[in-house]
């Protein structure tokens, strides 16, 4: 295939990309959406293939075998619970191979037409470096969110002193290595990078607590597409290019929204350190006194109530409530009750995922708003149903500036007729902070898991 | 002593006249390359350089436009398809002979591999459950 044919073909892949990304606009066109990004997967690998280079179709296959079936498996057994970590997974793969990718082009420069081997373009040494760099961070960073998500590892942070200084030291070193390869280009320098690079992606991920995921998620995210840009620009690949541009800046923006979510800045959340341990102030609530009910209470209240507003949280996904919870709401609506779900930015453990795990219930997704659009419901709503959430509620973010969570917007359940909150003690959410609204009067507590609960409502409404 | 120092300051005069005629000599050979080179597609990096920030602006603009409610699918669709790094490892892995560079290519093959079909098919069981009211 010519130069030129291959190139075209590469922008006919990079606009199916882009396609796939329109296409999620809305739930309707998302799924012809994918189809496009399977379609312009498929152009960019035959295009690659057709190249002359490529001889060895056997080695390929074999390798296309071994990864499609892990990956075919992995995403079709893994429980939408889990989603977080598997899409956390997925990016260190990327990232690795990002690393491979440039240690194959400085090994065999000549494939990729950059120079020969000791003989490779400052240029090209650079933009190798930047795609390494991203990509072993990426790596290392992932796993390190993998195992806080998957609870291999605590969700607290880890903080030493003088943390942010080693980190800077740490970049300052891979600059100036960089600088070294690209004079002296040899093997060594190579790896001594990506090793100090794989230890600066474990670095800045630990001292990130588990509530901050949502954020460390998207980041990696646009890390990843970074990573890939890095290698577009060395390869010259402008299919590599323009999708490492889109992830990258897609990565940005959910990093952006989920800090917003949350009224952090970006830094605050880089440097770590929120969250994980319990805050002092428990104590000098502990005299107050909770209204507790049970299953009846809640399933009596709802029944006479007539409209419902749902608000999962991340206790939610952990308990798979998902179902039980879905036929809760089923019995309502056929009680006549108006039934709608409020789902907070930085509800879950990744952007979107309430809307991920509603949506496997069978929740149709034109009964869940999100926070702009239903926060003014509350208070013609006669209960709010809080299940696994809890700081996403809390009215301190409104009135009480020397909270840490002052500023963050919130889910106005308060203004609701009655406030249901399953919670399994009353313990304080991840922000380590009291919630008041558990001592209010209008508040119900439901203590129990969140699936058992539903399920008990539904046998009371049956 | 007048006339001399006239005569020097000549001399000189036609010195800086003469290196300043091959100066502009070879800026005017220096301007013909860049020209002939800014025909031939100019510095290659300026023009990868040109695709990325357009691409960047793209991406921007379409993901804002993303509903939220899709904001799962969005991320493990952008990871599927930053898989297109396979491109680069198809390159590393295609040569007939075995090399360091091609075992590199055949593992990068693997990871991205788990990667395309993991992110695109989990993608469509996401979109798959996305339904509207009855």
């Amino acid at each position: 295939m010519s130069a030129d044919l291959s190139g075209f073909a590469y922008l006919v892949a990079s606009v199916c990309f882009i396609m796939a990304l329109r296409g999620l606009s809305s739930p309707e066109t998302a799924r012809a959406g994918n189809i496009y990004g399977i379609v312009g997967m498929l152009i960019a690998v035959g295009t690659t293939l057709a190249d002359p280079t490529v001889l060895s179709y056997t080695t390929i296959v074999i390798a296309v075998l071994i990864g499609g079936a892990i990956g075919t498996v992995v995403a079709l057994k893994i429980e939408m619970t889990a989603l977080p970590q598997l899409v956390a997974a997925f990016h260190s793969l990327v990232g690795m191979a990002a690393v491979l990718v440039a240690a194959a082009a400085f090994y065999q420069p000549q494939a990729y037409g950059i120079g020969t081997p000791g003989n490779i373009a400052v240029a090209s040494l650079v933009e190798m470096s930047i795609g390494t760099v991203i990509g072993a961070i990426t790596f290392t960073g992932s796993i390190i969110a993998f195992a806080k998500l998957q609870g291999i590892m605590s969700g607290a942070p880890i903080t030493f002193p003088g943390q942010h200084l080693l980190n800077a030291c740490l970049g300052i070193g891979a600059i100036a290595l960089v600088y070294w390869f690209c004079q002296e280009q040899t093997g060594s320098l190579f790896w001594t990078i990506a090793i100090l690079a794989f230890v600066i992606g474990g670095l800045i991920i630990i001292p990130i607590g588990g509530a901050d995921m949502p954020v460390v998620i998207s980041m990696l995210n646009s890390y990843s597409g970074w990573a890939a840009c890095g290698i577009g620009f060395t390869l010259q690949n402008t299919a590599l290019i323009i999708v490492g541009a889109l992830v990258g800046s897609s990565g940005a923006i959910l990093s952006y929204i989920m800090c917003k979510g949350m009224n952090r800045s970006f830094f605050n959340v880089i440097l770590g350190g929120f969250g994980g341990e319990t805050a002092g102030p428990a104590a000098d609530m502990g005299d107050r006194t909770v209204r507790s009910g049970n299953a009846d209470d809640a399933a009596f209240l709802m029944k006479n109530a007539g409209s419902v507003i749902i608000v999962p949280g991340y206790g939610f996904a952990v308990a798979q409530a998902q179902h039980a919870l879905r036929e809760m709401a089923d019995l309502l609506k056929k009680e006549g009750i108006k039934v709608s779900y409020a789902v907070h930015p930085v509800a879950g453990r990744m952007p979107g995922h309430m809307n991920v795990l509603l949506a496997e219930a069978s929740v149709p997704y034109d009964e869940v708003f999100e926070l702009d659009e239903i926060n003014r419901d509350f208070a013609s709503t006669d209960v709010a149903f809080v299940i696994g959430a809890n700081d996403v509620t809390n009215p301190a973010a409104k009135n009480d500036p020397t909270s840490p969570i002052y500023g963050m917007p919130v889910l106005n359940v308060e203004e609701a007729g009655t406030v249901l909150f399953i919670k399994r003690s009353l313990a304080s959410g991840y922000a380590g902070i009291d919630n008041e609204l558990f001592f209010r009067d209008k508040t119900m507590m439901l203590f129990s898991d969140a699936k058992a609960m539903c399920e008990n409502i539904v046998k009371v409404l049956e | 002593m007048a006339a001399e120092n006239l005569v020097e300051s000549a001399e000189a005069l036609a010195k800086t006249a003469k290196s300043l005629a091959t100066q502009a000599e070879a800026i005017a050979t220096q301007a013909t390359q860049v020209v002939s080179r800014a025909a031939e597609g100019g510095d290659p990096f300026v023009f990868y350089f040109t695709i990325f920030v357009l691409a960047v602006f793209v991406g921007y603009y379409v993901v804002w436009n993303v509903t939220p409610a899709l904001h799962s699918p969005l991320m493990s669709v952008t990871n599927a398809i930053s898989s297109v790094i396979v491109v680069g490892a198809l390159i590393a892995a295609g040569p007939a002979d075995v090399s360091f560079s091609k075992i590199l290519g055949f593992l990068a093959v693997v990871l991205a591999s788990v990667n395309i079909f993991g992110g695109f098919i989990v993608t469509q069981r996401m979109l798959g459950m996305f339904k509207k009211k009855k």
